[in-house]
């Protein structure tokens, strides 16, 4: 199976395109044809992708399972898993059907919705996987026109000034990474992200006057903000997060959980295959800038989060603290850091996701996400009760979850960088706890009063069976961390090995030119 | 020896020949009659020539004393030119018929016209570049102003021909100025003159020069005739506006740059620079109060023009290549643009309001996604064909040393991107309304399925842009050594 990857990457395509060519009608017969459709396209693409995890050797750090195509303009068609994505692939392809499932109760342009789905699941897939600029550029901008639609035609009532918000943002970031991508093609005379990667390609770290301000690291230092605007909106980090709360409010449950659970990740996994590993040197000098909005993000989101109304609006502002705790951890470069890094993106996939399913599942009831439109819910649904009791807990990152791992691991490797800056970021577990459990007790804790629930339904032997898997995940990894530590470790200790080797030969060379 | 001249500008005779003939036989015979035919005939003859140009062209020939250069830059043009005006007339056959515009003279204009492009890309000389061009404007005064009992497009006619005539006087202006300090007003000559000394003079005429092909490309500051022309004229004619002769301009402003100036890169690539800014900003930015699709169109046609002059502003050869990619793929993109807004009616009258557009795609999927393909190929986002056209501007210009070129470049298409989107939003998002009925015909579903489908696939390993990088790159070298 020498194209595996691309074969895992294009498979929803095909259904998408099935749903498109073959799939004629609006009627109910019509519309569970398309949802079944998907629902089969996205578990064989899960299962096809249990043979790449099958394949996978965690003791190679390098590029596995690699495809080669000749491409226009000396770029090239490139796809390759390491130990960095390769988990992100399994997550994406584990958590589309349970997206899927999720929007069987959707009944306006059902086809459609399924397509967009299809289509964004094959450019998230090519995310994680091209080995060429220009390609995972391809793969990382085109995820904005299923996710504009998705929010646009299916979301809330203010959806028109989400999906332009959201789209507009995170262009504005991205196309600077593009002419980023240009120089770099134009230094190193390559896009191939393989050889890019290898220590021997580096950029000038040289000091550049810019509009009067000396750069310190120089190219390096400017290509990294170029790359930072990008994944720091996608991630989000504090400042540029604000498109996050709107986008969430407004997209139909199914598109929050792949924002939350898939999209996101997208900057962190940037940050890790890109910014860190190709520039060093810019890296370290903005190193402690990133860190400090980390915390900043932490504490602050976490304290906006504990005021909100609306339901989806606090856990995405939870969604922005939780990410602070994995640009925290990337930005450490240690061991611990980067692995509880991924760890916490990876757990923050199925716990966010989990939690945007938990406010589907009453909102399909109710139609409204105002907390104080709930209360007492767990009179009549003890079993919703119970999982989103787990799920709160998980997001607080309670020992016994993968929550506590991904966080524990982040503040370790932040504590042997800079206690200061572990010490603020600590006391937003504490903030989460009191967000979290506050919301629970006010949506499902005491006396059943409000007259619009008094007929309300416990889950649906469908909505359980989406949760099943989370929480089996969840728990999982919350004991038992190895599946994903084993995976990453070789890989992360390979990076953070480069990453020093280049920054003690920067400071080595400071070093000569000072004396 | 004028044999061998006449050889070498062979398709323009016939072309013009053609054009005379049908002239004379119609007006003594059918008139109006004979238009349909006509059409076809016309636009099957563009499509032979330029077939014709592309298999049958090698090397680079020299005719009459070096005023008519047939090298591969030339070639490569004149077959985008070729096809895009045979596309358009196409297109414009059953819209015209409808209206009672399908006059005999409007296929011959324009096939006039396009002798007219043909020699400006050509042009080894001042005056050859003069005649082509004159014979393209004033081709195309008349077809702005085809409906005479309409004050719009009498307006668009005289605006056009007013301000059309300004800009030659400039570039006439220009002219002369070189010829006095050049003592030639040939470009082998220029670039020999400009090589030893550049004189204040010669400077001066270069400004000049440019200012006019700013003009004709309608690049900012000099681009306010276009909205109004865009949107006086007929459709099929405003369709026309914005392929071919900007085609034809941008490539008569890099061959008087390169084979005139080639020298002196350094004194006009900052002018072009600045075009190429104010353009993209001004494209995007006037774009959005814009609620007329014709109007729109003549923005997004200005801030593309940009793009391709920040091709041209690197001064390399692989930034005239990235131009000609930029071009070509811009043709095309505007195109099915074009078939679409030509299908816009709602009960037989022209609609050309883009709030109409409201709820299109429930009621026309595929027309809606095809225009869905186009709208986000024009602001360059992945995977559409438009982003690998911007991706290799940005590429020349960083190449050629303008970083900060490429970096407002990327910005003005972030700002740019919101109109596009805006009519994505009125097609998917919009509210119920009164809506639009206008059919496809045939030709016009071929153009606008077929240019959308090439946007979206176009870029697939495979495929790899239809073979035009390694064209372009040719084209491109025969022009910059």
């Amino acid at each position: 199976m020498g194209n595996l990857l691309s074969l895992t990457t294009f498979i929803p395509l095909v259904g998408a395109a099935i749903l498109a060519l073959f799939l004629r009608g609006n009627d109910e017969a019509a519309q569970r044809n398309a949802k079944w459709v998907a629902l089969a396209t996205t578990v064989a693409t899960f299962i096809v992708s249990l043979f790449i995890y099958g394949q996978f050797d965690p003791s190679n750090t390098g590029f596995q399972m690699v495809e080669e195509r000749e491409w226009l303009l000396g770029l090239q068609y490139k796809m390759g898993v390491d130990g960095i994505s390769v988990l992100f692939v399994m997550l994406t392809t584990f958590l589309m059907p349970l997206v899927i499932a999720s929007c069987w109760t959707v009944e306006s342009r059902v086809k459609e919705y399924m397509i967009a789905f299809l289509i964004l699941e094959t450019l998230m897939l090519g995310v994680f996987m091209a080995l060429d600029l220009v390609l995972f550029y391809l793969f990382f901008e085109a995820g904005l026109i299923p996710m504009f639609l998705i929010i646009g035609i299916w979301g809330g009532v203010n959806r028109i000034y989400a999906s332009f918000k959201f789209f507009l943002y995170t262009f504005l970031g991205s196309v600077l990474m593009l002419v980023a991508m240009v120089a770099m093609f134009y230094h190193a005379g390559t896009t191939d992200i393989e050889v890019l990667l290898s220590p021997d390609v580096t950029f000038a770290s040289d000091p550049l006057t810019v509009l009067g301000l000396n750069v310190m690291g120089g190219a390096q230092t400017l290509m990294w903000i170029a790359f930072f605007a990008s994944f720091a909106v996608k991630m989000p980090m504090w400042p540029v997060h604000t498109w996050l709360p709107d986008a969430h409010v407004q997209a139909p449950t199914a598109g929050s959980v792949v924002l939350a659970a898939i999209l996101l990740k997208m900057g962190g996994y940037g940050f890790l295959r890109f910014s860190l590993p190709m520039f060093p040197v810019g890296s370290e000098v903005m190193g402690p800038l990133v860190l400090w909005l980390s915390v900043i993000a932490i504490v602050y989101t976490s304290l906006v989060a504990l005021v909100q109304e609306d339901m989806k609006k606090l856990i995405a502002y939870s969604s922005v603290a939780h990410m602070g705790y994995v640009t925290m951890g990337i930005f450490a470069v240690n061991q611990q850091g980067i692995d509880g890094a991924i760890f916490q993106m990876i757990s923050h996939g199925f716990i966010s996701g989990a939690l945007f399913l938990c406010v589907g599942v009453i909102y399909d009831r109710m139609h409204t996400r105002e907390i104080d439109a709930y209360g007492g819910l767990v009179n009549r649904m003890p079993a919703y009760a119970l999982i989103f009791m787990f799920f709160t807990m998980a997001n607080v990152g309670l020992p016994g979850t993968s929550g506590f791992v991904g966080e524990f691991l982040t503040l370790m490797g932040i504590f042997q960088v800079n206690t200061w800056i572990a010490v603020i970021a600590t006391t937003g577990v504490i903030l989460s706890a009191a967000y979290a459990l506050w919301l629970y007790r006010r949506v499902v804790m005491g006396d059943l009063i409000k007259e619009s629930l008094k007929t309300i339904s416990d889950m649906t032997t469908r909505e359980r069976a989406i949760f099943a898997p989370l929480v089996f995940m969840t728990l999982l990894l919350g004991v038992y961390p190895a599946p994903v530590l084993d995976a990453i470790g070789p890989s992360v200790e390979a990076l953070v090995a480069n990453y020093e080797t280049a920054v003690q030969t920067y400071e080595a060379a400071n070093q000569l030119a000072a004396n | 020896m004028i044999a061998a001249d006449l050889q070498i500008v062979l398709p323009e005779i016939v072309l013009a020949v053609y054009a005379m003939a049908a002239l004379l036989v119609a007006v003594y015979t059918t008139k109006d009659g004979m238009a349909p035919l006509l059409t076809w005939a016309t636009s099957g003859l563009f499509v032979l020539m330029g077939v014709w140009i592309a298999i049958n062209g090698n090397g680079t020939n020299v005719a009459f004393g070096g005023m008519f250069v047939d090298d591969g830059f030339a070639r490569f043009s004149k077959v985008v030119i070729l096809l895009s005006a045979a596309a358009i007339l196409l297109m414009s056959e059953a819209y015209m018929q409808r209206r009672d515009l399908l006059r005999f003279e409007y296929p011959l204009l324009l096939a006039l016209a396009v002798v007219g492009m043909m020699v400006m890309v050509s042009a080894g000389d001042l005056m050859a570049l003069y005649m082509g061009l004159e014979l393209q404007s004033l081709a195309l005064y008349v077809v702005a102003a085809l409906r005479r009992d309409s004050v719009k497009s009498t307006e668009a006619g005289l605006k056009y021909f007013v301000l059309g005539a300004l800009s030659s006087g400039l570039l006439l202006y220009g002219a002369s100025l070189t010829y006095g300090f050049a003592g030639t007003t040939l470009f082998s000559g220029i670039i020999k003159a400009v090589s030893t000394d550049v004189s204040l003079g010669l400077l001066f005429g270069l400004v000049f020069l440019i200012a006019g092909f700013a003009f004709k490309v309608s690049a900012a500051p000099f681009h306010m005739w276009t909205p109004d022309v865009y949107e006086g004229s007929p459709t099929p004619v405003t369709a026309f506006f914005a392929t071919a002769p900007k085609v034809a301009a941008i490539a008569l402003f890099a061959r008087v740059v390169h084979d005139a100036f080639g020298g002196v890169v350094g004194d006009w690539q900052q002018i072009v620079a600045l075009l190429s800014v104010a353009s993209m900003f001004l494209g995007a930015i006037a774009a959005i109060g814009q609620t007329n699709i014709k109007r729109l169109m003549a923005y997004s046609s200005i801030a593309h023009m940009g793009f391709a002059l920040m091709g041209l502003a690197a001064g390399t050869a692989f930034g005239v290549q990235a131009m000609l990619i930029y071009m070509a793929i811009y043709v095309v993109m505007n195109i099915g643009t074009f078939a679409f807004i030509l299908s816009m009616e709602r009960d037989g009258d022209v609609v050309t309001d883009i709030t109409a557009l409201k709820s299109y795609s429930t009621k026309e999927p595929l027309r809606a996604l095809a225009m869905l393909v186009l709208m986000f190929s024009l602001a360059g986002v992945p995977p559409m064909v438009g982003f690998f056209g911007k991706f290799y501007v940005l590429r020349a210009a960083y190449e050629g040393g303008h970083a900060w070129l490429a970096v407002a470049g990327v910005i003005a298409s972030v700002i740019g991107a919101f109109y596009y989107l805006r009519i994505v939003y009125y097609m998917y998002f919009g509210e119920e309304t009164e809506g639009l009925n206008g059919k496809l015909s045939p030709v016009l579903w071929v153009a606008c399925m077929g240019s959308a489908l090439v946007l979206a696939i176009g870029w697939l390993p495979g495929i790899n842009l239809f073979g035009i990088e390694p064209a372009a790159a040719a084209a491109a070298a025969t022009l910059v050594n």
